[in-house]
């Protein structure tokens, strides 16, 4: 089949679908690759290095849809600004475009999608679940933005974001705050550590309070039992009263820190609001707020998408093309998340793709199937929630030293008692009273022997043996009990006997003493 | 020495083989647990010698001071990584001393009992040669397995349930007809077919199931002892097996446990030749490793779990495996080995090769207690080990050995599997950690590439 890579017609967009390195690997799978002349050149891929990984370059857009089977795109298809028509419309049935969608937010793109007969697999539905990780282009480009958001504010910031005690005077650090600790805000807190800030970092969820700490900055309590975790990962709106509580905490930080980056943002729904006018306004003069979440609306009021804004003194972030702006970088992880979806919808690796509703991962990504929007996709049964792990926990316990086997339905235990009690008084009626004796010494051994045994530690299991082995020897006994017991057969097979219980009880002693020795702190 | 002198002397020699049981809990008191039970078993024997019952001392002596050389021997040469062999092999001792003692006391009558006096004690001699027959052919061909003698796959012979139910059944009735004046020709036939049967059932267990034919044989070798005991009126013998038998017994529960099977199902046998239904095929690459690039990922990290297996002792690696701790941990990193309960050819077998190699106890942790940390571990080395890290079991319900509990390698940074080649585990498994994305195959034998490894860390 054709993979056709189609240049972004997005104003601004620097990125493209696919790079050189990963053409090379589309092509190992099977597959051909056609891709529009000058469609990496502002993420510096060069036309000529796609050609040399063995694409063919197609100077004309209609052309290089119209020959494709496969599309990939960063993009949601658009209005094409030279053609004169909507990209939608160069799609047609049999085709499959993948690309990102947001069919949450362009129910529009969607119909028009549905009614070319398409397949449509959007990289923004791809469920969050840990198979999928390899596909997970959001997670890709949060990545991406969480880094940029930093770089852009470290190039608006007045000061040096590290401390420093110079010839020319003490420069404090700078403290940045990040609220939202996803992949973006972790991005983020990595790359301000880096560069030598103070970072402190929010979430609703308290669950990723390690991963921040891991992370060597500091996380922000609220003092306040509720948990933020939705499904899939994301967070969730919260009540009224936690919000109240938020919002003291982040006007007070206003107060104190140089740098607010937000990522907080709710799957289908408005970008809620953090950062208010006066918050702002209380921000020292210079101070940096990057808005991560500017493009479904801000977490800051004053935030304007897609431009730096400045307020009371305070640069305020709003672009909403992070990863275009690291189109070398971002084109590269997109392409690779392109191609893992691509070896998942190619299992046999002969260049032809099945979209099998069955699997969870392709079943997610896919909105369009043959002209039928299949979009919201069923919940995922696999949550990566910690909560959620919890219960799908390893099993249980192995190793109960002192505590044997795992409680017995009672009914079952007492059934057996029964039993087995019935069965001694059965024995007792006919056996004489010597074998009683010894079956009473027999079971309560039995009974001492299963106890000291669970005390046993497991690295002395091969010693365990090798000693019972050895006193299991004490058969010898009863061939001594023989041995002079007149008759030659018996004293044949007694000295026989002593000879073989012998090398045990020397051997597994010996043996046993040998390895314990070795055993050492 | 009189009776009551004597069976004090029991009474002492029983509560030592406790104590030394019992001191097996902890590494520090099982050398003198050890002791315990030499001493027991010196009391007991000199106590039985110098009874009223013992007269004829030569050949007592030659043949014990023959016997105890050849033991002595035997220990002193064993490789630890024989040391499955050799424990096999003693099993088959006491079983087959049980058998001789049962026919010496059959041969020399039932003396004066009557009634139900008379068949009990016909059944006991009866159950002692049973079993004991049972525990020498299966222990002679569990050792012949271990070896390599006998091929190592499940015999599984068309009906084997029902063979093993009629000699079971044959077993019975030769019995009763025994207890009822057969003669010797019954005991005969019955020591036979138990041969016959020791020999099936240990044929049909694969070698991964090793680990609890050991354990299981051990418990028999106890039961043996304890059923002569019986024969013999000796409370001794009675405990003695008693004790044997239910530790062996705790531990082929344990292994079972460990590899989520039931006992039964593992001594009906053809572990492997049965899938529960079609398993996943797996997919994907590998990404072989070399040498180099191992020791470079060992410098690098700060946390390094090691997981032997069996591997590991065939390839004679564990002081190659040593020396790259020491390096380690003198380079300041956290290392520490992870056993698996079943990893090696029988319980406890990796604890016992790494102590051989110097490696403190102390930082050789069991699954439990280690399971939980691979996630914080920076790279993992699996040591010729398979099925015991096969993420399958947790995620393929298919799989021959779902629901075994098993080392969480996968969930480190880096698990680095060296293997031979990429042939299926014992258990006839695939296992889908060799291709996940952050899993590297260093393959070829144990030993010369983990000397390589190590060549690379010192240079």
């Amino acid at each position: 089949m054709k993979i056709a890579v189609p240049r972004e017609v997005h104003a601004g967009e620097r990125r493209v679908a696919t790079t050189p390195e990963v053409v090379k690997q589309l092509i190992k799978l099977g597959f051909d690759v056609s891709v529009e002349a000058g469609a990496g050149a502002a993420a510096s891929y060069a036309d000529e290095a796609y050609a040399e990984a063995g694409a063919s370059l197609v100077a004309d857009t209609r052309t290089l849809w119209s020959e494709a089977d496969i599309i990939f795109k960063v993009r949601a298809p658009q209005d094409h600004p030279t053609l004169g028509c909507h990209e939608a419309a160069l799609l047609r049935a049999g085709q499959t475009l993948v690309s990102f969608i947001w069919p949450g937010q362009n129910p529009e793109l969607m119909d028009k999608l549905a009614a070319t007969g398409a397949n449509v697999l959007a990289m923004d539905s791809v469920p969050r679940i840990s198979r999928a990780q390899k596909m997970d282009a959001l997670s890709s480009m949060a990545n991406i933005a969480g880094y940029r958001a930093i770089v852009e504010a470290a190039g608006v910031f007045g000061r040096f974001f590290t401390g420093q005690i110079t010839a020319a005077g003490k420069v404090p650090p700078a403290k940045v705050l990040i609220i939202g600790a996803g992949v973006a805000g972790l991005a983020a807190i990595g790359t301000a550590k880096s560069m030598g800030a103070i970072v402190r970092a929010f979430d609703t969820r308290p669950e990723v309070k390690e991963q921040v700490e891991s992370m060597d900055a500091e996380f922000l309590m609220l003092d306040f039992k509720e948990e933020g975790g939705g499904t899939g990962g994301y967070a969730k709106t919260m009540s009224k009263e936690f919000i109240e509580a938020e919002m003291a905490l982040f006007a007070e930080q206003a107060k104190e820190v140089d740098i607010i980056v937000t990522t907080a943002l709710i799957p289908g729904k408005p970008a809620p609001k953090l950062i208010t006018a006066e918050m702002v306004a209380s921000m020292r003069n210079g101070s940096v707020i990057v808005d991560l979440a500017s493009e479904q609306g801000g977490n800051c009021e004053l935030t304007v998408p897609g431009e730096i804004a400045v307020r009371h003194g305070v640069s305020i972030i709003g672009y909403a093309d992070l990863p275009s702006r690291l189109a070398t970088q971002s084109s590269q992880l997109y392409a690779t998340n392109l191609r893992h979806l691509l070896t998942e919808l190619s299992p046999a690796k002969d260049g032809n793709i099945v979209i099998n509703m069955d699997d969870e991962a392709i079943r997610g990504a896919t909105v369009i199937k043959e002209g039928a929007i299949t979009w919201p996709p069923p919940p995922p049964t696999l949550s990566a929630a910690p909560k959620k792990a919890a219960a799908a926990a390893p099993p249980p316990k192995a190793h109960g030293h002192g505590h044997a086997a795992a409680p017995a339905n009672p009914v079952t235990t007492l059934a057996v008692m029964a039993v087995g009690a019935l069965a001694l008084w059965g024995l007792g009626s006919v056996a004489p009273a010597a074998f009683m004796s010894h079956f009473t010494v027999f079971v309560l051994a039995v009974f001492v022997g299963y106890q000291v045994i669970w005390n046993v530690t497991p690295a002395l299991h091969t010693p365990l043996m090798s000693v019972t082995n050895a006193i299991s020897g004490i058969i010898v006994i009863g061939a001594l009990l023989q041995i002079s017991t007149s008759g030659f057969m018996i004293t044949l097979l007694s000295a026989a006997a002593i000879l073989l219980a012998t090398i045990n009880i020397a051997g597994g002693f010996l043996v046993t003493q040998r390895m314990l020795r070795m055993f050492q702190k | 020495m009189a009776t009551g002198i004597v069976t004090a002397s029991y009474i002492i020699a029983a509560v030592l083989f406790i104590l030394s049981l019992g001191g097996l809990s902890n590494p520090e008191t099982a050398r003198r647990g050890n002791a315990y039970g030499m001493t027991g078993m010196l009391i007991a024997i000199i106590a039985t010698v110098c009874g009223p019952q013992v007269t004829s001392y030569a050949m007592l002596m030659l043949v014990m001071l023959i016997g105890g050389s050849i033991g002595f021997y035997a220990a002193k040469r064993v490789q630890m990584t024989e040391m499955p062999e050799l424990v096999a092999m003693l099993h088959s001792f006491v079983g087959l001393a049980a058998v001789l003692i049962g026919y010496a006391t059959y041969v020399g009558g039932t003396g004066d009992m009557e009634g139900a006096e008379k068949t009990i004690h016909e059944v006991e001699i009866y159950l002692g040669i049973l079993i004991g027959a049972v525990t020498f052919t299966g222990s002679v061909v569990a050792f012949g397995k271990l070896r390599g003698m006998i091929d190592g796959k499940p015999l599984t012979l068309p009906g084997r349930h029902w063979l093993n139910l009629g000699l079971a059944l044959a077993c019975l009735w030769l019995g009763s007809s025994f207890i009822n004046g057969g003669g010797t020709f019954p005991l005969i036939l019955m020591t036979l077919i138990a041969f016959g049967f020791g020999v099936h059932m240990v044929m049909a267990i694969g070698g991964a199931d090793m680990p609890v034919v050991v354990s299981m044989l051990n418990s028999y070798s106890g039961w043996a002892a304890a059923a002569t005991g019986f024969m013999l009126s000796n409370d001794l013998l009675i405990v003695t097996g008693a004790l044997v038998g239910s530790s062996g017994a705790i531990l082929s529960y344990i292994m079972c446990r460990a590899m989520n099977r039931q006992f039964l199902s593992v001594i009906a046998g053809g572990f492997g030749s049965s899938g529960g239904g079609p398993v996943a095929a797996i997919e994907g690459e590998v990404n072989p490793l070399s040498p180099e690039e191992t020791a470079e990922a060992l410098r690098e990290a700060s946390s390094v779990v090691i997981v032997p297996g069996y591997g590991m002792a065939v390839a004679q690696a564990q002081n190659t495996v040593y020396e790259i701790t020491k390096n380690l941990r003198e380079r300041g990193k956290t290392v520490r080995f992870a056993i698996h309960p079943v990893a090696g050819r029988m319980p406890g077998h990796m604890n016992v090769l790494l102590a051989e190699a110097r490696v403190p106890y102390d930082i050789v942790m069991e699954m439990d207690e280690i399971n939980d940390d691979f996630p914080a571990t920076d790279v993992v080395l699996v040591i010729g080990a398979n099925d015991i890290v096969n993420p399958s079991a947790q995620d393929e319900p298919n799989s021959p050995i779902a629901g075994m509990p098993v080392l969480e390698v996968w969930k480190a940074q880096t698990a680095i599997v060296m293997k031979r080649s990429m042939a299926s585990g014992y258990a006839g498994v695939d296992n889908p950690l060799f291709f996940k994305d952050n899993t590297r195959m260093l393959f070829g034998d144990a030993k010369q590439s983990l000397d390589s490894v190590l060549k690379a860390l010192q240079g």
